[in-house]
């Protein structure tokens, strides 16, 4: 078998992976934001709220995230709402990856200690304040090292929206791949693209994990 | 006018009655020191008067504004009660500093430059000026709880609840924490402290409740308490509890 590579090749995938990149990083903030407000709806919320966001939760990790992308840019229009393809991609990215976000950080709210929030209670902070003051900052420490996982997923998972012509790395490189009939070594590079995205980003939040850890807490070196 | 009144609270969790008909009055500068067997009420009784539970009837007041009406702003009043764990309840992710100025910063809206002058004051009135840096992680059990006493008093609060705050630390850490209670004792403080040490009750409580089953089965001065209990329960609480936790005070010994 001979492998043959082209340097030509970097241009289209270059910009394909700037618009992963851009699809990965605004999907994970605005759903970082999303499902911050989902999760805490969902533990401290009342019953509507609660009812609510396990039905949001429900429904957008029970489908297919095609089918959720479809739904969007296919399916809204029949409705009149007309999204761009990229406007579509970035909203079902969020609306997905905001319902994977939610169950981490609700995990991470349980894990972080009642007796605390009762003691600044007693302090006469609101309930709000309690979680903003003392809630919040210990589940982001905490969530960090699975919601890593839920952006590896992301940056993966956005690679579906070449089905709506994203012009994002892999729609790059089936394009390339058509046009060369090189599709094995193309697919070879758009991996280890990934691959390499992956791994840098896990080895951010891993620093940033170390970073945040609370002094005196938590087995050292772990 | 009383500083506190509770009358008449009940509350029961389920078909357990915890709190059957309880009534008290505390003095301004008055230490009440609450003693019983465990599971008769008294912490819940505690949480009753800063409504961290609700109970089921009876009123409480505190200088004169009544806890218990629905009306009654109950966390702006909660920020004239403090109150200290038995397990410290730091918070884990903020410095001793910030664990002490947060509510002054964020309840009374004391700006950062006053908060922290007021934390570090409280703090050095527990001997802890130096580890305003640290963690809770990095204090013994002692410290926190100094820390956690601290945090209560930046409150400038009217009243400090104690619940149990020496039965979750190691023998020798307890003299410390009482030292310092103590010494809110007698500077004035009111205080009502949940607790076995008898010898903390004996020196500075000005009246001693025995709560058994939800009711106050007997309620009188240290010295009368501890010498001549009116009621053979009271005697004989008081015989198992002298037996574990000895006559001194140990904020004496230390």
């Amino acid at each position: 078998m001979n492998l043959m590579f082209d340097w030509s090749w970097l241009g289209p995938l270059g910009r394909g992976f700037l618009v992963t990149f851009e699809l990965t990083l605004i999907a994970v903030s605005a759903g970082f934001v999303f499902g911050l407000v989902l999760a805490v709806g969902r533990v401290y919320g009342n019953r509507p709220i609660r009812l609510l966001s396990t039905t949001y939760l429900t429904f957008f990790r029970g489908t297919p995230m095609l089918v959720q992308i479809f739904i969007i840019y296919f399916g809204l229009p029949s409705v009149g709402i007309m999204l761009s393809s990229f406007t579509s991609a970035i909203l079902a990215l969020t609306l997905n990856s905001a319902a994977y976000q939610a169950e981490y950080f609700r995990g991470s709210i349980l894990a972080v200690s009642k007796d605390e929030m009762l003691a600044v209670r007693t302090l006469g902070m609101t309930p709000l304040q309690a979680i903003r003051h003392v809630v919040i900052p210990q589940t982001l420490r905490m969530v960090i090292p699975s919601w890593c996982n839920q952006l590896v997923n992301l940056l993966k998972f956005s690679s579906l929206v070449y089905m709506i012509r994203v012009p994002e790395l892999m729609y790059q490189g089936r394009l390339l791949a058509m046009f060369t009939y090189r599709s094995f070594e193309i697919f070879l590079i758009v991996g280890m693209m990934y691959l390499g995205t992956v791994v840098v980003l896990s080895r951010i939040l891993r620093v940033l994990e170390r970073k945040v850890r609370i002094p005196g807490l938590g087995a050292k070196g772990a | 006018m009383k500083l506190l009144r509770v009358e008449d609270i009940r509350k029961s969790f389920g078909s357990l009655q915890v709190l059957d008909g309880v009534s008290c009055e505390l003095e301004k500068g008055e230490t009440k020191v609450i003693i019983g067997p465990s599971g008769t009420g008294k912490s819940t009784l505690l949480r009753c008067i800063n409504l961290l539970t609700k109970p089921d009837s009876g009123r409480v007041w505190l200088d004169g504004v009544e806890v218990t009406d629905p009306k009654t702003d109950i966390n702006h009043l909660r920020s004239s009660i403090g109150m200290v764990f038995q397990n410290f309840n730091l918070v884990t992710h903020l410095k001793v500093l910030d664990n002490v100025r947060i509510g002054p910063m964020r309840v009374k809206r004391i700006d950062k430059k006053c908060a922290t002058d007021l934390a570090l004051e409280k703090l050095t009135r527990v001997g802890l000026s130096d580890k305003v840096g640290s963690y809770p992680a990095e204090l013994s059990g002692g410290q926190q709880q100094r820390v956690s006493i601290a945090r209560a008093l930046a409150m400038e609060p009217k009243l400090i609840l104690f619940d149990e705050p020496t039965s979750a630390l190691d023998p020798e850490l307890i003299g410390e924490v009482l030292a310092v209670m103590e010494d809110l004792a007698q500077s004035g403080m009111s205080l009502v402290v949940v607790t076995h040490e008898i010898g903390f009750a004996r020196s500075v409580a000005d009246e001693v409740i025995f709560l058994e089953n939800g009711r106050i089965l007997e309620q009188s001065p240290p010295e009368k308490m501890f010498t001549e209990p009116k009621h053979q329960r009271t005697q004989q609480f008081l015989h198992k509890i002298t037996h574990l936790y000895g006559h001194e005070s140990r904020a004496e010994e230390t």
